[in-house]
């Protein structure tokens, strides 16, 4: 099997093969010795040149991500033969920001107005979830084009609460 | 003894009192919210049911269904854990009038305590040491103005009927003061149903150190040591330890001494908690005191070696203290974080969701309270407390190393935690110093988080490949915990193994 793994911005060419229960793995072109077991769902033990490492996969909606250690690393696993290929997720500073509620929750206070000027890190309304009490801020110094919701409404998560142009 | 207690509460604490039930030989009963049904305490006690909707004052603040379900089962007593309602003088009075007994003080003491401008007045008069300000609720924003002027910036608002931080602000100059103030009034209004809010100087970086004492029913206070709950974020404890780095045998003996004082002065029973602001010179000072079991009582469980919710069980029992003052020792170390439901990486935003992965520490000086399990759905109508790891050591420098080791092992997926703060924390030159003030964790989440460059993103890559691989390929996607299958799981020896043995044998 060939893949194109991307962890965090660092791309590698991985080639992993296995017959008889033994991984055959070339990163890069070198061929690394390397022995794997699945402990548990999600568990990976794998000893690389007699160094142990224990790696930990998270899938949630923000995408893979593998724990080595106490680190955290994106990942993203492409199959060349395969046609299913991600959009780059980044989004840039220019233009409308729409802000969303990260969970859900209750606004308890808005803020500002709309039409209202904004510095970037300003609060712009108040959501309230498990008992505390969170400022949703502006991305960016602009001026608040729409806000979406009122004091006590309830917001989901994802859900658009304002525009800052 | 009991033969039938009811927990009103859930999570963590919910847990640690049936866990003591059992060992007591009492008979548990839990209650439960809407989305509680499939909760940790639920299905660790021995009877449960179902008290009303997700929304607390519908369910766990719903004195008269608590009170209703625990006649209806026959429980004889009541433990209220901590918040909810284990500080509410109605609740322990409703429990009184309905024959139940309730695990915690007089429905006097709580009210005493509860407003904390009463208590105030009340320990002034007892020669209590106070921090200046006013002893009643501010009234308008001019009057605010004015004391705050009077007592002099900077100045600290706080909810009257407060605790855990809710409602409370700190006032460096005029300016701040009306939002402050409307704040405060709004988010206390909010989570105690009493927008009160008073005024207090506020002591810039103070320790924050607690007396536990323990007072039966006839007329018997004891101290059990103090706890360092310096380390707080927003107001709210984060980290806690037993004893302070800073307490000797003689400052505690002083501070021990005044919480009795403040104990007997409340008419106080079973377990409380007196707070005290330290300064840099070592004078202490009344804040207020919790009537109730705290959150981080497994520090002093384990340098003590006594069980306080078995205490508290057996004082509400009409049993008489088994020890005296004399009698208790204090021995070795403890630290306690506080595992939250929220993302380090993005201002401690809540973050409920399902537990996809846990993976759990042990061994030696390792304590976990625990209200999670893997494939629970972590609800966002609550605290955000998960569990509590508490490590102990013959000494601090043991109980850190203990606690850090701990938290590498600790892993819970699908949900952000707070554990890689306390790696942070445990980490810090001035933690391990045991230089701590209140304005620590400011200073520390102010630094750049250390970027972790540990060059494992190659074993990452290769992680991620053979994850692709296993899913891909037919049964061996699933792995039922705690059988291999060597035939997909590459549990055949390897052909480089072999030969590095065959090397090292020679």
């Amino acid at each position: 099997m060939n893949y194109e793994v991307r962890i965090d911005d660092k791309l590698f060419h991985l080639e992993l093969d296995r017959s008889e229960g033994q991984w055959h793995c070339k990163l890069n072109g070198t061929a690394i010795n390397i022995d794997a077991v699945l402990t548990r769902t999600n568990v990976l033990s794998i000893l690389l040149e007699g160094k142990a490492y224990e790696i930990r996969r998270e899938l949630t909606i923000n995408g893979l991500h593998l724990w080595v250690g106490s680190s955290r690393y994106s990942a993203e696993v492409r199959d060349p033969r395969s046609l299913r290929h991600r959009k780059d997720g980044t989004v840039g500073n220019k233009g409308p920001q729409m802000l969303t509620a990260a969970m859900p929750g209750k606004v308890v206070r808005v803020l500002l107005q709309e039409g209202a000027q904004v510095e970037a890190g300003q609060g712009i309304l108040v959501v309230e979830a498990m008992k505390m009490q969170n400022e949703i801020k502006s991305p960016k110094a602009g001026r608040i084009q729409k806000i979406m919701v009122a004091t006590s409404h309830a917001v989901n998560a994802g859900d658009l609460v304002a525009i800052v142009e | 003894m009991f033969k039938k207690i009811l927990i009103a509460n859930r999570g963590e604490i919910a847990v640690r009192v049936i866990r003591a039930c059992r060992e007591l030989g009492v008979l548990s009963v839990a209650v439960y919210s809407d989305v509680d049904r499939a909760s940790l305490h639920v299905r660790k006690a021995d009877e449960a049911y179902h008290i009303g909707k997700a929304n607390a004052t519908e369910s766990y603040l719903n004195i008269e269904k608590i009170v209703d379900t625990a006649t209806r089962c026959g429980a004889e007593a009541i433990h209220p854990g901590y918040g909810f309602l284990s500080e509410n003088a109605k609740f322990a009075q409703a429990c009184a009038d309905a024959g139940i007994k309730f695990i915690g003080p007089s429905p006097a003491s709580i009210d005493l305590m509860g407003s904390k401008t009463r208590a105030r007045r009340e320990m002034q008069r007892a020669g209590i040491p106070l921090v200046p300000g006013t002893s009643a609720g501010v009234e308008s924003y001019e009057q605010a103005q004015q004391t705050a002027r009077q007592i002099g910036y900077p100045v600290m608002l706080k909810a009257a009927a407060g605790g855990g931080g809710k409602g409370m602000r700190l006032v460096h100059s005029p300016e701040e003061l009306k939002p402050a103030l409307e704040s405060a009034q709004s988010e206390a209004g909010g989570a105690f149903g009493d927008s009160e809010v008073y005024l207090e100087k506020a002591i810039i970086n103070p320790r924050h150190i607690e007396m536990q004492i323990l007072a039966d029913e006839h007329g018997n206070v004891v101290h059990l040591g103090e706890r360092e709950c310096s380390l707080q974020r927003r107001h709210q404890k984060v980290l806690e330890e037993a004893p302070s780095p800073i307490v000797g045998e003689e400052m505690r003996e002083k501070i021990g001494d005044v919480a009795v004082r403040v104990a007997t002065a409340a008419g106080y029973s079973n377990a409380g908690t007196i707070e005290f602001l330290v300064d840099e010179n070592k004078n202490f000072y009344f804040l207020e005191m919790n009537t109730r079991l705290q959150v981080e009582h497994p520090v002093t469980e384990l340098i003590t070696g006594l069980d306080l919710v078995h205490l508290q069980i057996r004082i509400a029992s009409r049993e008489k203290l088994p020890f005296q003052q004399e009698e208790i020792r204090i021995r070795g170390h403890a630290i306690e974080c506080r595992i939250y439901a929220e993302d380090p990486d993005n201002n401690f935003f809540p973050s409920p969701g399902k537990i996809t992965l846990l993976l759990s520490p042990s061994g030696p000086g390792i304590r976990r309270d625990s209200g999670m399990y893997e494939g629970w759905t972590v609800p966002l109508e609550y605290d955000p407390l998960l569990a509590k790891l508490i490590g102990y050591g013959t000494d601090r420098q043991q109980a850190v190393g203990r606690l850090l080791r701990a938290l590498n092992e600790y892993f819970v997926g699908g949900i952000k935690t707070n554990i890689s703060l306390f790696r942070r924390i445990l980490s810090d030159p001035d933690f391990q110093a045991g230089k701590l003030d209140t304005g620590f964790l400011d200073r520390l989440l102010a630094r750049e988080t250390p970027v972790s460059a540990d060059g494992n993103s190659e074993i990452a890559a290769i992680a991620a490949g053979i994850f692709a691989v296993l899913d891909s390929a037919p049964n061996s996607s699933q792995v039922s915990t705690g059988t291999l299958s060597p035939s997909s799981n590459g549990m055949a020896p390897s052909t480089w193994k072999k030969a590095g043995r065959t090397e090292a044998l020679r």
